[in-house]
Formats: C-alpha cells, sequence, structure tokens
C-alpha cells in the first residue's frame, strides 16, 4: 500500500521548493495515500519530514537516495 | 594594551628587557584565563584561533590516547571545527562515534554513558552550549561518566566562556576569544595536568609545545582583558538578555503564523535564539532583515557556501530552511527587540505573499 499515487519531480529545486509542492499537491490524494517527492537538494531529506510533523501526516521515509515518501493523513491542512 | 603594542614585537621566550616584559604579559594573561576556567597557569596554551584550538583538543587528545583505543565519541552537533577533526581522524584510520540529540537538541547523559563505556574509546567530546540553537548539554553529567570510563572529556566552551561558568570535571577545554567579545586570533587550549596529550602538529618549543609559532600578545593581552571585563559583567548581562530571548522566543510563536522556535527553552544560552520559518527562503529573509538594520545568521542551506542544511538542525529534525539565529548582544536594547518583534510579521508575511505560499 505503500506506492506513490503521485510523484512530484522536484529535482533540480532549491529549498524550500520541494516542501512548497508538497504542500501545494498533497491535497490532490485521498487520506492514506501516498505522495512522493523526487528532491535532490540535501535540505529534502530534514524539511520533508520536519513538514510531515508540523502538518501532521506520515513520513514515510526515503525510498531512495532523493525519493521521499509521505501519506497523507488528514483531510485538512493540518494547520496549528 | 598600549604596553602590549609597545612591547609586543619582543619574543616572550627571550631574555633582553623588552622580551620580559612581554612575557609578563603574556603570563598575566594566561592567569586570567586560568581563573575564569578554574585551571592552573601552566594548563593553559594560547593557540591562534578557537578553530585552531579545536583541531588540538581533538587530535592530541586522540594521538595521546592511542594505545586505549581509536574512537572518538562526540555528539551529533559539535561544532563544524570539532566535526572536521573528527573526519580527519576516521581518514587516518579511527572510528568516530556521533551521539544523537533529541528535538531540542540536547544529548542523553545516559547514552553519551553508554558510547564512553564501549571498548576502545580514546577521547570524548561534548559542548558546553550549542553555538547555533543555544541549547546547554549536560555536561556535569557526562563528566561523571567519562570519569567513570576512564575516558578523557573534552569541552568545547566557545558558547560559554565569558557568560557561564563551565561545569568541572573536563580534561580538555577549548574558547574563541572572538566569541566572548575579544580581537579575532585569539584561541585557547587548556588541558589538565595528568592529561595524556600528543601534539598534533610537528614540534616547536612555544607555548609548551602546545600551539606552534610565536604568540599574537598584543591580541592575547586584549583579550584577556576583554575576558575579565565580561566574565565580571555575565551575571548583570544574563539576568538582562535573558528575558528578552523568552520574550522574542514567546512572541515570534504567537505573531508568525507556521514558524518552529528550536533549542532548549530553558537549559539555554542567555543571549541566543534560533527560529525556522516554513515555506521562506532563507536567503531573502536574511536579506530582508538586514534592509530593516537586523544583521542576524541563519543555519539555512541557502544561506551556507556548501549548500548543505545545518547538521545541527538535522540531528535535530527540525526545520532547516527560512531560519534566522538571533544573537543579542551587549550593545542590544529592549528597544531594539521590540522593533525587531515588530517587523518580523510583516516581513515574514511579504516573503510568503512574493512566494505565492500563503495558505498552504
Amino acid at each position: 500500500m505503500n506506492e506513490p499515487s503521485l510523484t512530484l519531480d522536484c529535482r533540480g529545486m532549491r529549498c524550500p521548493l520541494p516542501v512548497i509542492h508538497l504542500a501545494r499537491r498533497i491535497g490532490e490524494v485521498a487520506v492514506g495515500e501516498v505522495v512522493r517527492v523526487l528532491a535532490d537538494d540535501p535540505a529534502a531529506r530534514v524539511d520533508i519530514p520536519a513538514w510531515c510533523r508540523m502538518r501532521a501526516h506520515e513520513y514515510l521515509g526515503a525510498a531512495d537516495g532523493d525519493a521521499f515518501d509521505v501519506r497523507r493523513a488528514r483531510p485538512d491542512q493540518g494547520r496549528a | 594594551m598600549l604596553a602590549a603594542l609597545d612591547d609586543g614585537w619582543a619574543d616572550p621566550g627571550r631574555l633582553y628587557t623588552e622580551a620580559r616584559r612581554a612575557g609578563q604579559l603574556l603570563e598575566a594573561a594566561r592567569a586570567v584565563v586560568a581563573e575564569v576556567v578554574g585551571a592552573r597557569p601552566d594548563e593553559v596554551t594560547f593557540c591562534a584561533n578557537g578553530t585552531a584550538a579545536a583541531h588540538a583538543a581533538v587530535l592530541g587528545g586522540l594521538a595521546g590516547r592511542r594505545r586505549a583505543g581509536a574512537v572518538f565519541v562526540h555528539s551529533a552537533v559539535e561544532h563544524s571545527a570539532v566535526l572536521h577533526a573528527a573526519e580527519r581522524h576516521v581518514h587516518s584510520g579511527g572510528t568516530a562515534e556521533p551521539v544523537p540529540v533529541d528535538r531540542l537538541g540536547q544529548v542523553s547523559a545516559s547514552a553519551f554513558a553508554d558510547a564512553v563505556h564501549r571498548p576502545g574509546v580514546a577521547l570524548a567530546a561534548l559542548m558546553s552550549a550549542n553555538h547555533e540553537v543555544g541549547t546547554v548539554q549536560p555536561v556535569a553529567a557526562v563528566a561523571a561518566a567519562c570519569a567513570g570510563a576512564g575516558v578523557p572529556l573534552y569541552v568545547d566552551a566557545a558558547q560559554s566562556l565569558g557568560r557561564a561558568p563551565v561545569p568541572a570535571g573536563w580534561s580538555l577545554l577549548t574558547g574563541s576569544a572572538r566569541k566572548w567579545g575579544g580581537p579575532p586570533g585569539v584561541g585557547v587550549l587548556v588541558v589538565r595536568t595528568g592529561t595524556r596529550w600528543t601534539a598534533p602538529h610537528p614540534a616547536d618549543e612555544r607555548e609548551r609545545g602546545r600551539a606552534p609559532g610565536a604568540p599574537a600578545l598584543p591580541a592575547i593581552v586584549a583579550a584577556a582583558a576583554s575576558l575579565r571585563a565580561v566574565s565580571a559583567a555575565a551575571d548583570a548581562e544574563a539576568a538582562r538578555l535573558s528575558p528578552l530571548v523568552d520574550r522574542i522566543r514567546e512572541r515570534v510563536v504567537a505573531t508568525v503564523p507556521d514558524v518552529e522556535v528550536v533549542g532548549h527553552p530553558v537549559h539555554r544560552l542567555p543571549n541566543l535564539v534560533t527560529f525556522s520559518c516554513l515555506y521562506v527562503d532563507g536567503e531573502a529573509l536574511l536579506h530582508a532583515l538586514d534592509a530593516r538594520g537586523f544583521a542576524v545568521s541563519s543555519g539555512s542551506s541557502c544561506t551556507s557556501s556548501t549548500l548543505s542544511p545545518s547538521h545541527v538542525l538535522e540531528a535535530m529534525g527540525v526545520l532547516s530552511h527560512g531560519n534566522v539565529r538571533v544573537s543579542l548582544h551587549a550593545g542590544t536594547g529592549e528597544a531594539e527587540v521590540d522593533r525587531f518583534l515588530a517587523e518580523l510579521p510583516g516581513i515574514v508575511a511579504g516573503l510568503r505573499a512574493t512566494a505565492g505560499v500563503t495558505g498552504l
């Protein structure tokens, strides 16, 4: 069930753009589905899990060196 | 200071009149540092700068304990000077064991104790307080654990010297005059009597063989004078600045949406506060603040030459972009802090509006 429903190619983008793309597009998958972010900016490995924690989505880990999987865990935007 | 400039050309190791005066100035400066760190003067060495002192502490401490093992235990959030020395040690065939920190940037004393009790540990390193997020480390508890394991502890006290006392129990300690408000070009290495330490550089007779080259006497005299002054004022300055840091911590969270204040709220330096703004480019934020007259730093990768995120923020698992580090100093007053707090929400909102990231 961890196959991504949506893959965002953010390679070549610098922080914070990969996180911004993830925030803009996560609403396109159903709750429980997975978005994969491809990002080669080294900050992505820090900022994608941190964003998941701040927005209460589930960070599933880095499938590859630069592929980060996030499960949409809530229907709203999860803003505090 | 003027005496140091008059006689500072002389080699304090020689015997002519000016040289003897230079030697007296050097020893007086050494005595000041020794008193502040709680050491004997002959345990104090002046180095070219804080980075050189940290390199010498790590590599000299490891070399001196080569027969005990080759493992270097250190916190994951040590200054890059310590981590680069650790890299050198690993390239030379040694091992480095980073001890993780929690979300607030603190090591667990028990995890650190477990690490130093493993076989083959030559040296352990724990900073007194973190330079990026201000979190104070449990040095006393870790020093006790190191003593129990028979492992010398190196404390990088660059952030604490002149501001707060450093707990006892260390074998090696370093500091940087620039960080306590003194001139650049003076580092301090303190090697406790009985600590095994072998110079990592070629032999040199200056500074008891612990730092190569002639000491920078005028800068050292200035460094000692400023250390004496800031140490005398440290308690009053901490009492003045710490509530201002509390105010920044509270107001930033209350007035800026999607911001994380990082670092320990209580066990922290009195003068430093760090926060990260979601979706904001750190470099753009720094430039915007600079344009309003606020000189701040950042741990964001976009603002560093390496383009890597801060290893401190990464080890803590906190947001690395949109990062701002505010250091308050003797010249920072309440009015300036309040102006910063009044202007920050609008600056962040403006950057988010320009980037089209509002409401995400």
